[in-house]
């Protein structure tokens, strides 16, 4: 896969992501983790490559969804009208009072106090929001969800939890996640396997064996000081 | 507290008020200035009284041209504006004419529109619509198009329609653009039918808007009901801008104060 004919973002990118797995990319700004994510999702086409989904799944029918940087809220839509929205654009023939059922469970799920629902997101906290933006994706039970650097803006304690609960979900009903991130205990804490990007080439995969559900014992146990280290090294090294 | 605090920021506004209208009365006074040139605030007053009746009809056939003519804009502009932010041909084509609108001098072409459309109502409302149009395409035209690049990757993403991003996407966004719009063109839509008004008046034909009775006034050299018709129909510009206002307000809220 290859993109831009002047100076290309990314080159030589090749790399197998097993259905069911959180994969997660990670590599210094700029080097085109969202644009191969973009590519993922359809937003962006490479000027040359393929990507293939096995078994094919479109965006357009809510089996691909992306969570942005941003929540990327409609303001003028209240939470649960926001999550109701991926219903309302993929399923014509959902009916109104489905979608909002759906949403509301899926709000429920995302933890979401049931005040909020009915609240505009200037109203919400930012770790709201990102559970709004999360349950907007989750909703149409996608069997591929990107997420491009969801928990980057929020605070520690908010990243923590928003973590734990797409691991829980991923936990309910297995999904293919690609999560593009800049955080190695991040990276380590919720993928199945990491891949460094670097300067527009990926590198091998960093397999990740340790067990699930990541409890509290997982992530204070010396092996994930090893993968938090290895992925480390990986980086510096540029990913080989 | 609420509702104190609300009236306290009308003070300032009325307190300059009173202040000009106690210079102008000291100022008729002290230079003993004649009626013809500057009738004082209470020749004026009395003046209104006297032609209420005449004040009335105009009021009512001025604010009903101006409310036409506002509305139509809106209608219209809107429709422009949605037109322009489907296609770039589309914007290409249109803009350069919707720039003409505004740089057309409407003094120079309502006598034309008047050969054209007649000394009528229908002539008030075509040059109110012509005058407040520009600012109601201009802002539409720029919320239609100014979405942010990931909520059009969002409905992107979930194949929406061109109909789905308009009507749940660049609609929504444009509402806030379009109120700025219409406050700006319902101060114009007063401004196009007084203009109109000026020349279907000549004509001799039964029209009754403030206009006609200004230019009437004039010639007869009657100013304080002239300074009353003014007044009036500024009080028409600030009662429209005022329901925008109010409107925005309540039923377009939940469009308004975005993030």
């Amino acid at each position: 896969m290859r993109f831009g004919a002047a100076s290309a973002v990314l080159q030589g990118v090749d790399c197998e992501i097993p259905a069911g797995e959180i994969v997660s990319l990670i590599g210094p700004s700029g080097c085109g983790k969202t644009t191969l994510l973009r590519a993922l999702a359809g937003l962006q086409t490479p000027t040359s490559g393929q990507i293939a989904i096995d078994p094919p799944a479109r965006a357009s029918r809510g089996e691909i969804a992306f969570v942005f940087q941003q929540p990327t809220l409609l303001p003028w839509r209240t939470a649960i009208e926001n999550v109701m929205l991926a219903l309302q654009l993929c399923d014509a023939a959902v009916s109104k009072h489905e979608a909002r059922q759906r949403a509301e469970a899926e709000l429920a799920a995302m933890e979401l106090p049931t005040a909020a629902f009915a609240r505009f997101p200037r109203e919400l906290s930012g770790g709201m929001r990102m559970r709004v933006s999360l349950a907007r994706a989750m909703v149409t039970q996608p069997s591929v969800l990107l997420l491009d650097e969801p928990f980057a803006a929020l605070d520690d304690l908010s990243r923590s939890a928003l973590g734990e609960l797409l691991l829980r979900r991923w936990d309910e009903r297995p999904f293919t996640a690609v999560l593009v991130t800049h955080n190695i205990a991040e990276a380590a804490l919720l993928s199945h396997r990491v891949f460094i990007l670097k300067a527009g080439q990926i590198g091998a995969a960093i397999v990740d064996d340790l067990p699930r559900p990541r409890n509290e014992s997982v992530r204070t146990s010396a092996e994930f000081g090893g993968l938090y280290r290895r992925i480390s090294a990986a980086l510096q090294a540029g990913g080989s | 507290m609420g509702m104190w605090m609300r009236l306290s920021s009308w003070l300032p506004t009325v307190l300059l008020a009173v202040i000009v209208v106690a210079v102008w009365q000291a100022t008729v006074w002290i230079y003993a200035l004649p009626p013809i040139l500057l009738p004082s605030p209470l020749a004026v007053l009395d003046a209104a009284w006297e032609t209420r009746d005449e004040l009335t009809r105009g009021a009512v056939v001025t604010g009903g041209a101006a409310i036409c003519g506002f509305l139509l804009s809106i209608t219209v502009g809107t429709a422009i504006a949605a037109l322009m932010s489907q296609s770039r041909m589309l914007r290409l084509a249109l803009y350069p004419y919707v720039i003409l609108l505004q740089t057309v001098p409407i003094v120079a072409i309502a006598p034309l529109l008047v050969i054209w459309s007649g000394y009528t109502f229908r002539t008030v409302v075509l040059v109110t619509v012509i005058i407040s149009l520009f600012p109601i395409i201009n802002s539409v035209a720029a919320g239609l198009l100014a979405i942010p690049q990931d909520r059009l990757d969002l409905f992107r993403l979930y194949g929406a329609s061109r109909l789905q991003t308009l009507w749940r996407l660049r609609i929504p966004t444009a509402i806030g653009h379009l109120v700025v719009g219409a406050k700006t063109s319902s101060g114009l839509a007063v401004i196009g039918a007084i203009v109109a008004e000026f020349f279907v008046g000549n004509g001799g034909a039964n029209y009754s808007g403030l206009g006609t009775l200004m230019t009437g006034w004039q010639t007869l050299g009657r100013t304080a009901p002239l300074i009353a018709a003014l007044c009036i129909s500024t009080l028409i510009g600030v009662i429209m801008f005022a329901t925008v206002e109010l409107i925005s307000r309540s039923l377009l809220r939940r469009w308004m104060n975005h993030d």
